[in-house]
């Protein structure tokens, strides 16, 4: 019993940094969840983790500048994240290219383009940290900001919801009612680029996308509607966040990977034991209905 | 007999290429029209024209007798993602989008309404399944269950029976029905013309221009018929500009 309280509370009891670690991967996961969940339905997994490494030149930019600041590499990575996705989505518009194709291109040149900038001035445990997150840098300032990004995503999404749900699946029927599509994905896409700011100070900018996706993932071999698969995915993210940080603190390893990992482990799970479309289910299929 | 809707000298082109040509018609108001032609005459085109989904590139669309058409439109290719995770119920509701906007709640009324719509379409019982559920018959169901609810004035239909079995076509040719009974303009695109004799007391035959149109069996004479079918669907890189005035 003490083991386990020492394995599993005594780090958030004694060390400032990891509480806030944990409150930042607890707000992190309430905002990030039914954006995940329209990453998917969109059909945006990939684009949106080529957006998360957009935000890396932005970051950079910002590190160069302000240092390990986070306020000026939180607003580089916004500003870049931005960029590239109304970049990547004109491209696509007014060319022959496909936005699948001109968002690769566009992360290959941020990625590129922002370990070169961190190399000019920082050292490699500078890149190693802005790449895989370091909870040891979660200050109140980033904590405030992950809260309000968490609290500024649940009222943004809760008014385009509708508009966005109609988009995803009969883009046709708004236009038909003249409502202006477009409008709806591109608040949707600033709301998805501002959680993976958010995140990235935890996650890194490599795998800031992971709390937002893979809990959204998994939830979907549980749930079948927007709102569950939202529910479903809430906890797992949390507890991706809790296990996680544990594991960075014993093993003494980044906590961007260890996050991710543990939500790797809920996305495995549910892929073989889900409800829907599961492994499980493939092998061995309940037997069919009369009607 | 007064115009719902009024084409003046309507062009529609794509990368120049004349889809619709040149097509001035009056819609009547409050009956069921057929546009009839054969593939690649310009029909979904113009009523893609009527929605405001492609713009004429000469000529224009009037609406008389409104400030602000009230329109349902049922495309032929719907581009609905049948595996997005939402209830029958839940899209049914969208016909009511005039009234409920983005923001706004769907109250009791609406509901009701929806739920009536579902009844009327034969889909009892099913407003809690999820779309993914439905076959392509009862898919075309939903689809006119949402019109309905869109208690729109004007309704056009692009090709509705398209792979639907006799007996949803009867069921859904009997909400046509239902909704020239209500006096609402009805524009439909059919190849069966069987069932536009039998259904429909207007006709717009169209081969990229319009070959006739009025009461259906002066529009569908057979030498009209003829002329449509002889209709190039070549496109035509040499093609001069065309000025208006012009003999085509």
């Amino acid at each position: 019993m003490e083991f386990l309280s020492d394995f599993l509370v005594s780090p958030f009891v004694e060390h400032g940094f990891m509480r806030r670690a944990l409150v930042a991967c607890l707000a992190l996961s309430i905002g990030s969840c039914t954006v995940g969940v329209f990453l998917i339905l969109r059909r945006m997994s990939l684009m949106g983790d080529a957006l998360a490494h957009a935000l890396l030149p932005g970051a950079a930019i910002g590190f160069l500048l302000g240092g390990l600041s986070l306020p000026a590499m939180s607003a580089g990575g916004f500003v870049a994240g931005i960029a590239t996705a109304l970049l990547s989505g004109m491209v696509a518009r007014f060319t022959a290219l496909r936005e699948d194709a001109s968002f690769a291109a566009a992360y290959l040149t941020a990625l590129a383009l922002g370990v070169m900038i961190v190399s000019l001035k920082g050292s490699t445990v500078d890149l190693m940290h802005i790449l895989f997150g370091s909870i040891l840098a979660v200050d109140d300032l980033s904590l405030s900001l992950v809260a309000s990004t968490a609290s500024l995503t649940l009222l943004g999404m809760a008014a385009i919801y509708r508009p966005l749900v109609v988009e995803c699946f009969n883009p046709g029927f708004l236009a038909a009612v003249g409502v202006r599509g477009a409008l709806y994905h591109y608040a949707f896409l600033a709301l998805a680029v501002l959680n993976m700011v958010a995140a990235f100070q935890a996650l890194g900018t490599l795998m800031a996308l992971g709390l937002l996706l893979l809990p959204a993932v998994a939830a979907s071999f549980w749930a079948r509607q927007v709102v569950t698969m939202s529910l479903v995915a809430l906890p797992m993210a949390a507890a991706s966040g809790f296990v996680g940080l544990l594991i960075s603190y014993h093993a003494g390893v980044p906590s961007g990977p260890a996050i991710v990992l543990v939500a790797s482990l809920f996305y495995v799970v549910s892929l073989l034991l889900g409800t829907h479309d599961s492994v499980r289910l493939r092998i061995a299929p309940p037997a069919h209905l009369r009607a | 007999m007064s115009a719902a809707l009024r084409l003046v000298d309507v062009t529609v082109a794509y990368e120049r290429h004349p889809a619709v040509h040149h097509v001035s018609v009056d819609i009547p108001e409050g009956a069921c029209t057929a546009v009839v032609g054969p593939n690649g005459a310009g029909k979904s085109t113009l009523l893609k024209a009527m929605v405001g989904l492609v713009r004429a590139v000469q000529g224009r669309i009037e609406f008389p007798h409104r400030t602000r058409a009230k329109i349902a439109y049922l495309p032929q290719q719907s581009d609905v993602d049948r595996a997005f995770p939402i209830s029958i119920l839940d899209m049914v509701l969208l016909g009511r989008w005039h009234g409920i906007g983005a923001f706004g709640a769907a109250g009791p009324a609406d509901i009701d309404g929806a739920m009536h719509a579902i009844d009327a379409v034969g889909l009892r019982g099913f407003e809690r399944r999820p779309l993914a559920t439905l076959s392509a018959g009862q898919f075309q169901r939903a689809l006119f269950a949402r019109m309905l609810l869109q208690d729109a004035e004007i309704i056009l239909l692009d090709e509705p029976f398209n792979a639907i079995d006799a007996r949803t076509t009867a069921d859904l040719l009997a909400l046509v029905k239902r909704w020239r009974e209500d006096h609402r303009t009805v524009v439909c695109v059919l190849h069966d013309l069987d069932q536009v004799r039998a259904h429909f007391p207007h006709t717009l035959l169209m081969a990229r221009e319009l070959i006739a149109a009025g009461p259906t069996e002066q529009a569908l004479t057979a030498a009209n018929l003829l002329r449509a079918r002889a209709m190039a669907e070549s496109w035509d890189d040499a093609a001069a500009v065309c000025h208006p005035g012009e003999a085509a």
